[in-house]
């Protein structure tokens, strides 16, 4: 059901914010009001527009947080050579406005009634927003399709969303599997290093159950990531990528 | 810089075409790769957007905004097929 996403014009919208909850150190959930706001899709993504005193405009992507049917949210991460994310993650307070279209994009996304098959999502850093929405899209509706969430970060403080993806691990039938890349805290014992061929085999349902494959992160996880799932038998057309930038958003620079 | 994909400007695919063009179908007109615009390979910092084959490179979209005007050079591909 492609047709509950606005087709057609965009336009851009002013929003407002609702409510801002830290995440981690340098991540930012920013909860929108935006009175015309047609409603998403899991996985889609919206583009904010600053406007500067001086006319000067930046504008930047940022994947959509919250599932289908809940309040708008992005979630930011704090770029420190950042134009826009310093401002975002900083400055922004409850009330203040800024402009923003969307939802876009209908190729990363999934829809529980057309889209079969277990759920293999794997995340690089604040990759894991997106699918973060599927995944709440996927308790609010109460579907059974199998889950699971491979989501690399660099240490633990550094897990986005820590307490929410735990508590799918021990109830909701997903299994989230972090990795840690630089540190691990004393007593770690689950996985170490970067996602590779071995640590996918490990982990990724066999290709003959049909997976549907979502993959975010910035671009050299998501090709590393993307070539060992093809390696593994997994067709190239049920593995969706998302790259991010070096500046993080989905939108780039 | 790196390269992005193809979902990096749906807002500006969408802007161009009126649809969403993430999830449209294209065929390099060079090598014959046939797939989503999303897995293409995009790069944001060039003079405009520029939109590459994934398989040969090829250049299948040129985006360029001009005074407020979008012009856009599609010659890299041999179709696209909205969903």
């Amino acid at each position: 059901m492609e047709g509950t996403a606005v087709r057609g014009r965009l336009t851009w919208q002013v929003a407002t914010v609702s409510q801002l909850v830290d995440e981690t150190a340098t991540v930012r959930t920013i909860d929108l009001q935006v009175p015309d706001w047609a409603g998403h899709q899991a996985g889609q993504h919206l583009d904010i527009r600053l406007t500067g005193d001086d006319g000067y405009r930046a504008e930047r992507s940022y994947s959509i947080a919250s599932a289908p049917g809940e309040p708008l949210a992005i979630t930011v991460e704090r770029l420190e050579d950042g134009e826009v994310s310093p401002y975002l993650t900083e400055d922004l307070r409850q009330g203040d406005q800024f402009e923003l279209r969307g939802p876009i994009g209908l190729y990363f996304t999934w829809d529980r009634a057309r889209d079969t098959g277990p759920l293999l999502l794997v995340a690089g850093g604040s990759g894991v927003v997106p699918l973060r929405a599927i995944l709440r899209y996927r308790e609010r509706t109460g579907s059974t399709t199998p889950a699971r969430l491979l989501y690399s970060a660099r240490t633990l403080p550094d897990v986005i969303y820590h307490d929410e993806l735990d508590r799918y691990n021990h109830d909701h039938g997903v299994d989230v599997i972090y990795t840690l890349t630089r540190q691990q805290p004393p007593g770690w014992t689950g996985r170490t290093g970067r996602v590779n061929a071995a640590m996918l085999a490990d982990i990724a349902w066999p290709a003959s159950q049909n997976p549907l494959t979502f993959v975010c992160g910035p671009t050299s996880f998501v090709e590393a990531v993307a070539d060992a799932l093809v390696g593994l038998g997994y067709p190239a057309g049920r593995v969706k990528t998302e790259r991010f930038g070096a500046t993080g958003a989905p939108g780039g620079p | 810089m790196d390269a992005l994909d193809g979902n990096a400007i749906g807002g500006l695919l969408q802007e161009v075409f009126g649809a969403d063009m993430t999830a449209a179908v294209g065929t390099c007109a060079f090598c014959g790769r046939v797939g989503p615009v999303a897995e293409t390979v995009v790069y944001l910092r060039a003079p405009g957007t520029v939109v590459r084959c994934r398989t040969c490179g090829n250049v299948l979209m040129v985006l360029v905004e001009v005074r407020s005007r979008k012009c856009v050079d599609l010659s890299g591909l041999a179709a696209l097929q909205a969903s």
